[in-house]
């Protein structure tokens, strides 16, 4: 089996789903999402046992395109995060009434198709269409399914639209700028390009504006909050749990072997750059009422953090940003969840209306207890391992480094159980709060079952990810 | 030779059909027709040939573009039964007119001969002409006929000055003649401004600035389907004719020349592009963004002869997406007096149709990719690194997005809900409309798919 399969899954799942009736959509979604699912799993097994399940055709001949898919460990885990996720997001938003839902779940589906494939593409050109594809159905998830007014959402939207758009542009440059070079768009072409310092430098730069706008690095944040605050908690989810990846993913597998040198010239600035990311991230929390910009801003301070692993340039750090973008993602995911589901009970996103929810619900306050924990890095949650080894990779180029992000780690603790004592504990609030229904329990649990079992047994994810990582690291090398 | 004796018959039987009374069949003659020409078209583009003394000389370069110019008179004609339905007793003659243009163009990217540009040249102008004031009881209408043919005309004087410059250098109107003398000899000065001129005449005709200054004026006033033609068919007739001059007229030009080639095209996308952020008339807007479209399409100029097939796939992506956008905007202002954007407000509710359409023609237009838009610019782009034009590639890079920021407001507009529930009727809208719009809009994404079915023709 090839990860053809896998795609071809998913485009059919959407268009399924686009095509049948308003009932019946969301359950087709679902269905696709769990085979989508196990074929991931079957994929991984195979790979495990030494199957390559790549893939790779000539497209177009001139310019020479092609369909390439690549599915090493550290694409499959990315791969992995994706298909877990998607069935997950469609099932938590069962008990909200979505209208045109066909419409709603065909783009969900699509969009997972679109990410999907940036994850496998070993071909600059179709990672670029991936990578561009994706953003057409968050656009108008986000659009016509979103919270506020259409007015106030329209232009969060639009800018970030605009702002990635812009950025991806020229990103499609630096591409072509290579395919000058290289005479082809394959990934392994493009690694053993020879460029000089100069070009390097342009090259990254261009790489460098796409991904910091999408994943963001400070200062290119400034569509973040808004758009996850006014995008649907499916759009939210789908954009902080596995798109923003994209961005994290495609510096490790395109920009830092291609660009190694320019990498290493400005590691330095890049690095106090998602430093300070991570200490505005915290520091914004802390003032944040709204609770999905709440959770955005917390967001911002742990990207940057993985993105600073990443740029460390050592296997550590590569390690570490592998491991955090699982782990942020699972744990990003529910906790948007936990904010639509006191949302959908109290009707309020305010923090400081909230309160006194743990007598009525105990259940869910123990989960949200545990993704909070797990969102911090306490010890035996697979965030900690993350953490552990983004700091002891910061550590090796710099002990300040190390330092300084790691206080966000302690501001994160302070600022989150802050937000849970004034959201859940204190007297009893005269709302009635209804505890978690099945799905939201199916849902939850998922997340914090995988986040504890991984950060007890991270075995399967190591085994996985490091021999690309070893490789990638021998091309930055 | 054949495909253009074969309009000009086509259109004098159209003629002929409307003496002897059988008017109703003349739309469907005239598809057919059409639609056995293109065939032919398309089955000899292999075939290089000289008429008549080199005044038509069909090369892969010609037949291509000429194919491209037959599908998209088809597509114009099938939408003129409905458009023209009030004035149904005079369909003969805009169907003849459309046939005369599109011979002309044809002329314009086979000419062998330097008088038979010229002819080509002023068939098209002409025709445009009478098209544009062909709506004979609106204001607007004539407004724009008239500025069009003032202006118009003084460009053509002005190709017209230029060959008559380039005859006096070289002693011929032929252009192979032309072309072998020139890389030989040394020229005189006012060879290069003849060729100069010529140029200048032909970027009046694309709307490049700073000639622009009648495009969106024209455009406005112009009946919507006079329009259409304007924007994609003699828009892209118009490129390619100043490619075809530019291969075979620019050498022992100054080296400045290519700078000011480079200069033109950035100044007509970004004045393009900024012109058209600030209008709310969908038309004019529709003006503007041509004319940025035309300064993509000049990245070709600065890699003559390399470039032919990324010209060719930009200039069709182009056309196929201005024909999907004008079928949705003449059916939604139809019977409206003005053509303000508020029109498609709540498009996607009313008639998701009509949205989709016209969303997709957009997001072609702006470059999002899968659709063939997306691969026109990316084929431009890559042709211009290659040549070095990096800073060229930049600014049409920022141009992009630019571009996206308005066709974005379009496409939220259509989905914005209806707030006064004045008009929920959904409109009527004709069968030949819906087919028009969806072939457009399906050749966009499949170009787009398989970028190969349009780039193999040059193979």
């Amino acid at each position: 089996m090839n990860v053809t399969i896998l795609l071809f899954t998913l485009l059919v799942g959407a268009f399924a789903t686009f095509l049948a009736n308003k009932t019946l959509a969301p359950k087709i979604a679902l269905l696709f999402g769990l085979v989508a699912f196990l074929e991931t799993i079957a994929i991984i097994c195979q790979h495990n046992s030494g199957v390559n399940a790549g893939f790779t055709t000539q497209w177009i001949m001139n310019p020479n395109i092609h369909i390439a898919l690549k599915a090493d460990g550290l694409a499959l885990a990315l791969v992995l995060l994706t298909t877990m996720l998607t069935p997950l997001i469609i099932l938590s938003s069962f008990g909200n009434h979505i209208e045109k839902s066909n419409l709603f779940y065909g783009l969900v589906m699509f969009m997972s198709f679109a990410m999907t494939g940036t994850f496998l593409a070993a071909d600059g050109f179709l990672y670029y269409i991936f990578w561009e594809l994706s953003l057409i159905p968050i656009y108008f998830i986000a659009l016509l399914w979103g919270n506020d007014t259409f007015e106030a959402r329209k232009k969060a939207i639009f800018k970030f639209f605009i702002y990635t758009f812009a950025g991806s542009l020229f990103m499609l440059v630096g591409f072509i700028y290579l395919y000058q070079k290289a005479g082809s768009f394959l990934l392994a072409d493009l690694y053993n390009v020879s460029l000089t310092s100069q070009e390097q430098y342009w090259i990254f730069l261009a790489f460098f504006l796409a991904y910091a706008i999408k994943i963001p690095i400070f200062p290119f944040h400034t569509w973040q909050a808004s758009t996850y605050e006014k995008a649907p908690t499916v759009g939210t989810m789908l954009l902080s749990g596995i798109m923003l990846k994209m961005g994290l993913y495609s510096i490790i597998r395109w920009q830092l072997p291609i660009t190694s040198s320019a990498a290493k010239e400005l590691m330095p600035t890049i690095l106090v750059l998602c430093i300070i990311g991570v200490v505005y991230g915290s520091i914004v929390a802390l003032k944040q009422v709204n609770i999905k910009r709440f959770f955005a801003y917390s967001s911002l301070a742990h990207v940057g953090l993985i993105a600073a692993g990443a740029y460390t340039l050592t296997l550590d750090g590569l390690l570490g940003a592998v491991y955090q973008m699982l782990a942020h993602g699972f744990v990003i995911v529910g906790l948007f969840y936990v904010a639509e589901i006191m949302y959908n009970r109290f009707e309020t996103r305010a923090i400081n209306e909230m309160g006194g929810i743990r007598q009525q619900a105990p259940q869910f306050a123990s989960l949200f207890m545990i993704l909070l924990f797990a969102s911090i890095g306490l010890p035996g949650t697979f965030s900690f391992i993350g953490e552990f080894s983004l700091l002891y990779g910061l550590s090796q180029i710099n002990i300040w480094y190390a330092i300084i992000g790691g206080t966000s780690i302690i501001f994160g603790a302070f600022y989150m159980l802050r937000m849970f004592q004034r959201s859940m504990l204190g007297e009893t609030n005269t709302k009635v709060f209804k505890e978690v229904s099945v799905n939201e329990k199916i849902v939850l649990g998922v997340l914090v079952i995988t986040v504890i079992f991984l950060g007890i047994y991270p075995k399967p994810i190591t085994d996985l990810i490091t021999p690309s990582l070893v490789e990638i690291v021998s091309y930055i090398k | 030779m054949n495909t253009l004796i074969a309009v000009g018959v086509l259109a004098v039987i159209v003629l002929l059909a409307e003496i002897i009374n059988l008017r109703k069949l003349i739309i469907p003659l005239t598809i057919v027709g059409l639609l056995g020409i293109l065939g032919y078209t398309l089955c000899t583009i292999d075939v290089v040939e000289a008429h008549y003394n080199n005044m038509i000389v069909t090369t892969k370069f010609s037949s291509a573009f000429t194919s491209l110019f037959i599908a998209l008179t088809i597509l114009l004609v099938a939408l003129s039964k409905d458009f023209y339905q009030t004035h149904f007793s005079k369909i003969s003659d805009y169907i003849s007119l459309k046939l005369f243009l599109l011979m002309g163009a044809i002329s314009m990217v086979s000419f062998g001969n330097m008088a038979m540009f010229f002819v080509g040249l002023e068939i098209l102008s002409i025709t445009l002409y009478i098209l544009c004031g062909s709506d004979r009881t609106n204001i607007k209408s004539n407004e724009s006929a008239m500025k069009y043919f003032l202006l118009g005309s003084f460009a053509s004087g002005v190709v017209l000055f230029g060959i008559a410059l380039i005859y006096g250098a070289t002693g011929s109107f032929d252009l192979a003649q032309i072309t072998q003398l020139t890389t030989s000899n040394p020229m005189p000065v006012w060879y290069a401004l003849g060729v100069t001129m010529v140029i200048i005449g032909m970027l009046f005709k694309i709307a490049a600035v700073p000639f622009h200054f009648w495009a969106p004026d024209v455009y406005q006033g112009a009946p919507n389907l006079t329009t259409a033609m304007m924007s994609t068919l003699v828009k892209v007739t118009a490129v390619a004719t100043l490619y075809k001059v530019s291969i075979n007229l620019l050498h022992q030009m100054p080296s400045h020349y290519t700078t000011a080639i480079v200069v033109i095209a950035i100044l007509t996308m970004t004045v393009g592009n900024i012109m058209a952020l600030r209008q709310d008339n969908m038309k004019r807007l529709l003006a503007y963004s041509g004319i940025s479209h035309a300064g993509f399409m000049m990245m070709a100029l600065t890699a003559l002869g390399s470039a032919t097939p990324n010209l060719f796939y930009y200039a069709t992506s182009y056309a196929f997406a201005g024909i999907a956008a004008f079928t949705v905007l003449t059916i939604v202002t139809k019977g409206k007096d003005n053509e303000h954007i508020n029109n498609f407000k709540g498009l996607g509710k009313s008639n998701p149709l009509l949205a989709v359409i016209l969303s997709v023609a957009l997001l072609s237009m702006g470059g999002i990719p899968i659709f063939a838009g997306f691969f026109g610019k990316f084929f431009l782009f890559t042709e211009a690194v290659k040549n070095g034009f990096i800073t060229l590639v930049i600014f049409g890079v920022i141009n992009s997005f630019i571009s996206i920021y308005y066709y974005l407001k379009i496409i939220i507009l259509m989905f914005t809900k209806q707030e006064e529930e004045v008009e929920t009727t959904s409109i009527q809208v004709p069968l030949s409309y819906k087919i028009v719009g969806l072939i457009a809009v399906a050749a966009v994404v499949v170009f787009g798919l398989c970028p190969s079915l349009v780039l193999g023709l040059f193979n």
